[in-house]
């Protein structure tokens, strides 16, 4: 993590701004991530977090692993048919067809060990339709690893799944990937497990300085300003987005 | 109970479902290549293909006025139809739920266009009121189960705010109805589409609409002015939407009435009568002569009925699977995600003729080429219902471009075609196809009427010979295969859990 300074710029943003009809979503973003960086993005939602991370993936789409919210599954192809998708640029064409016919060895046995670390291994050949929400989320997890690039962009990866298990995933997901820029919606995720935390509101960075500087009372500060949905009449629970410290 | 786990265990891949319902059909369907008459007559059908597709290159339109007045009663036919069966089906879908009511819309649908035109021809000649009844009779059928079915698909929450006093009248009028409104007049304007198309080949039992001169056209090998027919039919079906304006309904109307031909047929109540208690059962009935009875229903059974329905049940499940390859090879050439956005044009266009051709104009083509054998009717079958879904499929791709399951690192090409739409269309083009399945009978049946050893060719000589007792019984067995495979048709599409798939049966 000490060189990461050091590594060469992977994503570069100059006061970049993005609206969609009237509607602006990103409002002068000036954002550098360089290799080796492990970035999380924080903010309510609708702070614009999805747009900056597939912004940020039109900018590398050869090295990056993307996890989209909802994950993008189709859902009458099976758990493996659904992670080995993320390989389907190391295959050719005639392989990928037989590949739905019967797996192939090779990718079957890597894929087994994927689906081990999920927990996963006896849903393999379930088609993802009938699968519940979270295990569905490991599945797109399982994409994004067997796509097996140096970085890794998650639009919350680990929302759907419960804690314990978010805090494993999201342990390998890092390890996995040289770089990262990841939406969470759990602040505690954020402070325990990554270097650099940017935070995001109404399309605007107000927030991006090292995890080691901040904490979890810093980061409420950035919500309770005015214009949050959580400033004002006291509100009896944090609804505007969920906060959970387990 | 280990057999029970490994099924319970199975099903629970629905993939695995759905193929195991694929391979199955396919199974059947190769059972039926040994059973079908399916040959190939003409060696070399590509001279006369080659005069046909001139014909289509150089249209002759010198005979204008012949055509434009075909045209006209076309539209006729099919608009005072559809106008009365419109009403007509919404009356009868509000009683939907009296099994009565269902079981009378079964029947009237299940017997197709051109057998009500026989029947209702002998009872008023070739007249106006034959063709507007033979699309009227079994249209209204198909209204009341499709309305009945929008009307369950709404919420329900309106209607259970409604007064309990208030009958089911009052709930359709001020609930159910305004709340569907836009989907009962989409599928109306569907359906008047299909009623022109219906309209059209009822002139090959000899009404003056288009179809008649079609094969008039066609029989004395004059291509080019058959031609003009075609393309005139094809601009008349795509022009609809330019066309047919509400307000320009009541005009319309009037011209349709001033267009219809001249002989009103009118039949008084003694024949009509003596048609319903005596000609339509065999005289050995009316004597009490009932050996004579048995060995009747012996002799049609071995003679016409059963070799008719093999044959129309063959075809038919040839015909499935083949359109069901047809979508899944001319799909991607019309969607945006797989052609590009410009180089769908081509076949969405190529998917549009198909799937405004009707069946029979193209099986009539195809046996010219071909020869009579149920080669001509499979081929049509599977080209014009293949193309019709696969037009929806394609428009279904294109309308999930953009949406949440979209991703920026989806793969492209053939891979994307493999992974990624085919597999997220299929239970919808499943839940489609076995929509059609119920039609394609219909449509295989009344093939016969062409020549192919059908139920219909049986039922098309009974008329000619003038035995409408046997007809009668084919047209009641070829109903009663039809509401068959309907239930059959629902237990399936249950099964692709796909049902909510927009029904354009």
């Amino acid at each position: 993590m000490t060189n990461a300074l050091s590594g060469a710029t992977l994503f570069r943003l100059a006061n970049q701004s993005l609206s969609y009809g009237r509607n602006r979503v990103l409002d002068d973003i000036s954002l550098e991530v360089r290799r080796g960086e492990k970035v999380a993005l924080l903010g309510p939602s609708g702070a614009g977090k999805s747009t900056l991370i597939n912004l940020l993936y039109g900018q590398q789409p050869g090295i990056s692993a993307l996890q989209p919210q909802g994950g993008g599954l189709v859902d009458l192809l099976s758990v493996y048919q659904n992670i080995f998708i993320g390989a389907l640029d190391r295959v050719g064409n005639l392989p990928a067809l037989w590949n739905l016919v019967r797996p192939l060895p090779s990718h079957r046995r890597a894929i087994e060990d994927i689906a081990r670390l999920l927990g996963l291994q006896d849903k393999l050949w379930q088609s993802v339709d009938r699968l519940s929400g979270g295990q569905r989320q490991r599945v797109a997890i399982g994409r994004a690893l067997y796509r097996r690039q140096p970085v890794f962009l998650g639009d919350e990866p680990v929302s759907s799944v419960d804690p314990l298990q978010a805090e494993a995933l999201l342990r390998q997901l890092l390890e996995r990937h040289e770089s990262a820029i990841v939406s969470l919606h759990n602040r505690q995720l954020a402070l325990n497990h990554f270097d650099r935390i940017v935070v995001l509101r109404d399309g605007r960075i107000c927030c991006d300085c090292p995890a080691s500087e901040l904490s979890d009372e810093a980061l409420d500060d950035f919500y309770q300003q005015d214009g949050s949905p959580l400033s004002g009449p006291p509100a009896p629970e944090n609804e505007g987005w969920v906060i959970r410290t387990s | 109970m280990t057999v029970l786990a490994a099924f319970y265990s199975r099903r629970r891949s629905s993939a695995r479902t759905l193929n195991g319902v694929c391979l199955l059909l396919i199974a059947v369907a190769l059972l039926s290549l040994l059973g079908a008459d399916i040959q190939l007559y003409r060696v070399d059908p590509w001279q006369e293909l080659s005069r046909i597709g001139l014909g289509l290159a150089q249209p002759d339109w010198r005979d204008l006025p012949q055509l434009l007045r075909a045209v006209g009663q076309t539209i006729a036919f099919a608009l005072l139809a559809v106008a009365l069966a419109a009403p007509l089906g919404l009356g009868l879908a509000m009683a939907f739920r009296f099994l009565p009511v269902r079981l009378l819309c079964a029947a009237l649908r299940s017997v197709h266009e051109l057998f009500w035109g026989l029947i209702f021809m002998q009872l008023y000649g070739l007249s106006a009121s034959t063709g507007i009844l033979a699309i009227l009779v079994p249209f209204s059928g198909v209204f009341a189960k499709v309305f009945a079915e929008i009307f369950e698909q709404q919420a329900p929450e309106p209607a259970q705010a409604l007064p309990l006093a208030a009958g089911p009248l009052k709930r359709h009028l001020y609930t159910l109805i305004p709340q569907a409104w836009p989907a009962l007049v989409s599928y109306t304007r569907y359906r008047f589409e299909c009623a022109l198309r219906s309209s059209a080949i009822l002139g090959f039992i000899g009404l003056p609409t288009l179809g008649f001169h079609l094969e008039t056209a066609f029989k004395q090998g004059q291509y080019s002015e058959a031609g003009a027919m075609f393309w005139a039919f094809l601009l008349l079906i795509a022009s609809i939407r330019f066309w047919l304006r509400p307000w320009l309904l009541p005009l319309y109307l009037a011209a349709a009435v001033w267009l219809l031909p001249e002989t009103v047929g009118f039949s008084n109540g003694g024949y009509l009568w003596r048609f319903i208690s005596e000609d339509i059962w065999p005289t050995a009935l009316h004597r009490g002569d009932w050996s004579g009875l048995l060995e009747w229903y012996r002799m049609m059974f071995s003679q016409q009925v059963w070799p008719g329905l093999l044959q129309t049940v063959l075809l038919t499940q040839i015909a499935l699977v083949l359109s069901g390859v047809v979508i899944l090879a001319t799909y991607p050439f019309a969607s945006r995600a797989l052609a590009g956005p410009a180089m769908r044009w081509p076949g969405r266009f190529l998917l549009l003729v198909l799937r405004s051709t009707p069946e029979m104009v193209l099986a009539y083509v195809f046996l010219l080429l071909f020869g009579p054998s149920g080669l001509p009717a499979v081929l049509a079958l599977a080209l014009h219902n293949g193309g019709l879904i696969a037009f929806l499929v394609a428009n279904a791709s294109d309308a999930e471009s953009g949406a949440p399951t979209a991703r920026p690192d989806d793969p492209k090409g053939l891979k994307r075609y493999a992974y990624i739409e085919t597999p997220r269309r299929f239970p919808a083009m499943l839940a489609l196809l076995f929509y059609r399945w119920e039609v394609i009978l219909r449509e295989s049946a009344i093939m016969g009427i062409l020549g192919i050893a059908t139920l219909g060719f049986y039922i098309d000589s009974a008329f000619e010979e003038i035995r409408y007792d046997r007809a009668f019984l084919l047209i009641l067995v070829t109903a009663l295969l039809n509401m068959l495979v309907d239930t059959l048709s629902r237990r399936l599409r249950r099964l692709a859990r796909t049902d909510s798939v927009r029904c354009h049966s």
